[in-house]
């Protein structure tokens, strides 16, 4: 994509039917670290990639409860993510008082949609540089949507954005016929995977990731370190052990906390 | 639209166009709802009078409507706002079916809904004159709760408006239990009904009786409830206390 005279204003289309400032805010989205989530019959999950401005800072947050039933996994700008997120608790916390019963995920979802489109249509604002995996329950099972800053939605059965995410979306298209149904542990694990998947190489540790869970029975939270160490375990072999079959992790000497690999050696401050 | 009445006291005068312009008191009333859970949903039962003051002037009154696919609204109280809450909910249930998304308000969100109508209304010193009961039954649940005009909500599994709260529900409370038959709803509705004809002077001897179940609502056609009117005290009400009538 290069520099032309059509891509001053969201509200110019080029003479080839393209809105560049809109498709520069999906550009924005893929600059961001990884975010994906996956979904059962009964389950989402949602996992990111915990990256830090520097080692002196803590990581940033890049996945939201928006309720006890519906979480959201965001990737380019953060600051557009969380306040689309406080657009989403609003949204659902007026819902259930109004109707003392979870709103929809689906609803909501088309609501944040709406609200990205009225962005791509007015010459003094700006498409939201933010993607966001919406995931929740609502009468009909589990759901996972993607929300695009041009105003588009999608339903997924497992989807990853962000940088590096064509990785996990290939170990995920691999995988995804069985993810209906799985068990909530299964699915965790696939999500923990999909994340190694986009560290290419790096050793994983519990520490570069934050994953996340809800169901059908089981209220939106964050799975602790622990936890997430234990599933670790369970497929990555310690280096000093040499077992035949294990994961020898030892050779990924590479740079442990850089985001080594193409292109976002300089990653603006602000995305994430 | 809105008249000053010139009057000496400077305040009346605005007073007199403020009060034009929300509800003081009802004037085309219906009287008690009694609704019962049971075992395939919830029983309803109403008159159909709509009364003017003292006056039975309606008496083809339906005071109880479907709500969308799982859900029956009864109403006592101003018939004109009974209407007026009646549009709101269609746009509702309007939104609601426009989604088209497998999802669909249930009785309890109806309920809570109506709550919020109602006692925001009457923080507005303006409210609808209405005692609501709604009954409904979704996946297999029986819900059934009551709404007053100043916003009191509560679910129950016997709810009455009005003269029904004093002599309909000491009858229910006694009598009602959990998983009746419809044949022994209908019975221990009648039953109610029949003390609240006798006693109730807003009453007529018109009903209908609702049912909400998984597969939706019926009311049924208006009947009318036999009297009894031999009873012994009432042959020469007198004798006991001569000259009176």
């Amino acid at each position: 994509m290069f520099r032309n005279q059509y891509d001053t204003d969201v509200t110019t289309w080029s003479p080839t039917g393209r809105l560049f400032q809109v498709e520069y805010a999906m550009e924005a989205v893929k600059q961001g670290s990884a975010a994906i989530g996956l979904r059962s019959r009964s389950h989402v999950v949602l996992a990111s990639v915990n990256k830090a401005q520097s080692e002196l800072s803590s990581h940033q947050r890049k996945i939201f409860k928006v309720d006890d039933h519906i979480g959201v996994a965001i990737a380019g700008l953060t600051a557009d993510g969380r306040v689309l997120s406080r657009y989403m608790r609003s949204e659902s916390i007026n819902h259930s008082f109004t109707y003392e019963s979870p709103l929809p995920v689906g609803r909501l979802v088309v609501r944040l949609a709406d609200k990205a489109q009225v962005c791509t249509q007015r010459s003094w604002k700006r498409p939201y540089g933010v993607g966001l995996l919406v995931g929740g329950l609502d009468e009909s099972g589990a759901h996972l949507y993607y929300n695009c800053p041009s105003g588009n939605y999608f339903e997924y059965q497992a989807f990853a954005i962000g940088s590096r995410s064509q990785a996990a979306k290939t170990y995920l298209e691999r995988r995804f016929e069985s993810f209906n149904e799985s068990s909530r542990e299964d699915l965790i694990k696939d999500a923990i995977l999909a994340i190694r998947e986009t560290l290419q190489g790096e050793t994983l540790k519990s520490s570069l990731c934050t994953v996340s869970v809800l169901g059908v029975d089981e209220p939106f939270h964050f799975l602790d370190q622990e936890s997430i160490q234990k599933v670790i375990d369970t497929f990555e072999k310690v280096p000093e052990e040499e077992e035949d079959g294990g994961e020898a992790e030892a050779e990924a000497a590479a740079a442990p906390t850089e985001q080594g690999g193409a292109g976002d050696q300089d990653v603006a401050p602000m995305e994430m | 639209m809105t008249f000053t009445i010139p009057i000496d006291n400077g305040d009346s005068v605005k007073t007199a166009e403020a009060d034009s312009q929300r509800t003081l008191y009802p004037y085309v009333t219906g009287t008690s709802i009694v609704a019962i859970k049971y075992k395939d949903g919830v029983l309803m039962a109403s008159d159909m009078g709509g009364s003017y003051g003292s006056t039975l002037r309606y008496k083809n009154i339906e005071r109880m409507k479907a709500i969308g696919k799982h859900s029956l609204l009864g109403a006592s109280g101003e018939i004109s706002d009974f209407q007026e809450i009646l549009r709101y909910l269609d746009e509702l249930v309007l939104n609601d079916n426009m989604w088209d998304d497998g999802n669909s308000l249930g009785p309890k969100e109806v309920h809570n809904y109506l709550t919020r109508v109602m006692y925001n209304r009457r923080n507005k010193f303006n409210p609808l004159w209405n005692t609501l009961v709604l009954g409904g039954v979704k996946n297999g649940e029986s819900y059934l709760g009551m709404v007053s005009m100043i916003g009191v909500s509560f679910e129950d599994n016997h709810v009455a408006t009005g003269f029904g709260n004093h002599l309909a529900r000491p009858i229910l409370r006694d009598e009602w239990h959990a998983d009746l038959s419809f044949e022994d709803g209908v019975k221990l509705l009648e039953k109610c009904m029949r003390v609240l004809l006798y006693r109730d002077r807003s009453a007529i001897n018109k009903l209908q009786i609702a049912k909400i179940t998984e597969e939706g609502v019926t009311v049924s056609q208006p009947y009318s409830l036999k009297t009894f009117w031999e009873f012994k005290a009432f042959n020469n009400p007198t004798a006991g206390a001569e000259g009176s009538w």
